[in-house]
């Protein structure tokens, strides 16, 4: 048997009209618990952030639009979710392994191996693992591993109306994603661009990648994210020399005096 | 308002004050290990088994402060399930474990009288292992998205080295006998001083973005605490033939090295919180 082709999600954000089902069912398939009922007063965006309890996040950004204050709004709604890094720091310094990828290519936690060490929250460059205070546990998107393993599609992508969450083989959607730009810069949106879409950025590319409208910045999205990881070498050099320093410098305290 | 809705882009750390406290105590057993065995070929014995039983002491502080912070303490051991060189915190935890399992049982042996070959064979492996120990837990911070611990991971493990030797030197100025302690004060006075040139270079070197957390709240005020204690601490002991003046000198500098690590984990919190346009 060969393994399964890489999968992901493309997340076309000039689509998504904001109806957060992704958020929905991802919480009841998954069941994800509640992240209270808050009120942020910002947009219409209640949930923030993608957290240990939020793996699809609906980011809902209000822009005025012209130069004076009685011109209109701009919405730009995207739904965030878990990268999939090619190169995945979480899973890089997971000291117990709990993290791991899995035959699809995506990164799992697993539940019953986590001990809580919270490495991972602080690797992750775009700030969506996060620990669960009650339970001591780190938690992120899963791809719907179970469902994957059922040949089913995860659940946010069964349940967006408007195609703007896609799920398949990852080539074939980098290559479905490179033609959505291309239509669009060609009706006029100059402005569309791919996030995440390039395997040779700072995470070697990304198992989920979007169509943004903007800066990724406007989206909270990090505009050059890169593996931290990818200095380590240079860091256990650094260590190293230290160390031998911090020996040596025992060693000479002795023998000055004898 | 920058971002979306000025909300940070990294999430804030997961780790509480016991990290920062390790990295003291961490520190603290290491160089007194390496301590110990000098003492120890240069016949100091008295001055060997004082730093050998800070180091036992300082290792069981440090397994106690790592066990408390994780958010299932029971599955402490699922540490030792895998050894991944991508996972500073895996390679510590092994390095820990062998570095505890050899300065406890050298200690234990000196004290006791037992099994004198197996306390004299472990006590060259502490000293080899302390610095290893002393050290990673800078590659530990530095190993994450956090700008302003990301950033610095030239010049950390230097701070930290610095420091711990520092402390070590401070300990056994402190506890040992005042006359075999000359080289701990030696020692303690200049890895004050080399703590304080290590950390002006990581302030330098981040500069005024990176590097601002450093400068500002309450990362700056425990810097400032600390290069405060440390500073006066190396002129104490340098005072010569006065036990009660370096003695202070030497606890001055402990609190040095203590408030040197709080400070490195209050900038990396600061600058997850603000890090919002820092890929």
């Amino acid at each position: 048997m060969t393994a399964p082709r890489r999968v992901g999600f493309f997340t076309d954000t000039s689509i998504c009209i904001g109806c957060k089902a992704c958020e929905v069912a991802c919480k009841e398939w998954n069941e994800v618990p509640d992240d209270g009922l808050h009120f942020l007063a910002s947009s219409y965006d209640n949930t923030g952030a993608l957290g240990a309890n939020t793996w699809r996040h609906v980011a809902f950004v209000e822009q005025p639009t012209g130069a004076n204050a009685g011109g209109g709004v701009r919405w730009l709604m995207s739904s965030d979710v878990c990268k999939h890094c090619t190169r995945a720091a979480c899973l890089d310094v997971c000291p117990t392994g709990s993290l791991f990828r899995t035959e699809f290519g995506s990164v799992v936690v697993q539940s019953d191996v986590c001990n809580g060490c919270g490495y991972c929250v602080s690797a992750c460059p775009f700030g969506v693992i996060d620990k669960r205070e009650e339970d001591g546990r780190a938690w992120k998107c899963t791809l719907c591993y179970d469902r994957l393993k059922g040949g089913m599609q995860p659940a946010c992508a069964a349940a967006c109306p408007t195609g703007s969450i896609q799920f398949g083989p990852l080539d074939d959607l980098r290559t479905r994603a490179g033609a959505r730009c291309d239509d669009l810069h060609r009706a006029g949106v100059a402005d569309a661009r791919l996030y995440l879409h390039d395997a040779g950025d700072g995470i070697e590319g990304a198992g989920a990648f979007f169509l943004l409208l903007d800066e990724p910045e406007v989206y909270g999205l990090p505009p050059d994210p890169v593996v931290t990881t990818r200095d380590l070498p240079a860091m256990w050099r650094a260590a190293a020399a230290a160390a031998l320093a911090l020996a040596g410098g025992i060693a000479a305290a002795f023998a000055r005096r004898r | 308002m920058s971002g979306y809705y000025g909300r940070p882009v990294l999430k804030a750390p997961a780790w509480r004050w016991p990290i920062p406290a390790y990295f003291f105590t961490g520190g603290l057993a290491a160089s007194s290990s390496t301590l110990a065995y000098a003492a120890r070929r240069t016949g100091r014995h008295r001055l060997a088994r004082t730093a050998l039983a800070t180091s036992s002491a300082a290792v069981a502080a440090s397994a106690a402060f790592l066990i408390e912070d994780l958010g299932r303490p029971a599955r402490f051991l699922n540490m030792l399930r895998v050894a991944k060189v991508t996972s500073p915190m895996s390679v510590g935890t092994w390095l820990l474990t062998a570095f505890g399992a050899a300065t406890t049982a050298a200690t234990v042996s000196d004290l006791t009288g037992r099994l004198p070959s197996l306390g004299r064979g472990a006590e060259p492996v502490a000293a080899v292992l302390g610095p290893t120990i002393a050290t990673y837990t800078a590659v530990l911070v530095a190993d994450t998205a956090v700008p302003a611990w990301h950033d610095a991971y030239r010049e950390l493990p230097f701070v930290f080295a610095a420091s711990a030797a520092a402390s070590g030197g401070a300990a056994a100025t402190l506890l040992a006998p005042w006359a075999e302690s000359a080289s701990a004060r030696t020692l303690a006075g200049a890895g004050a001083a080399a703590e304080l040139a290590a950390t002006a270079v990581m302030e330098r070197r981040l500069g005024p973005t990176t590097g601002s957390p450093y400068h500002h709240g309450r990362a700056a005020a425990l810097g400032r605490a600390a290069k405060a204690l440390t500073a006066t601490g190396a002129a104490l002991v340098a005072t010569g033939d006065r036990p009660a003046l370096a003695r202070t000198g030497a606890a001055a500098i402990l609190g040095g090295a203590l408030l040197t690590r709080f400070s490195v984990f209050e900038a990396g919190v600061s600058s997850a919180a603000g890090g919002a346009t820092q890929g």
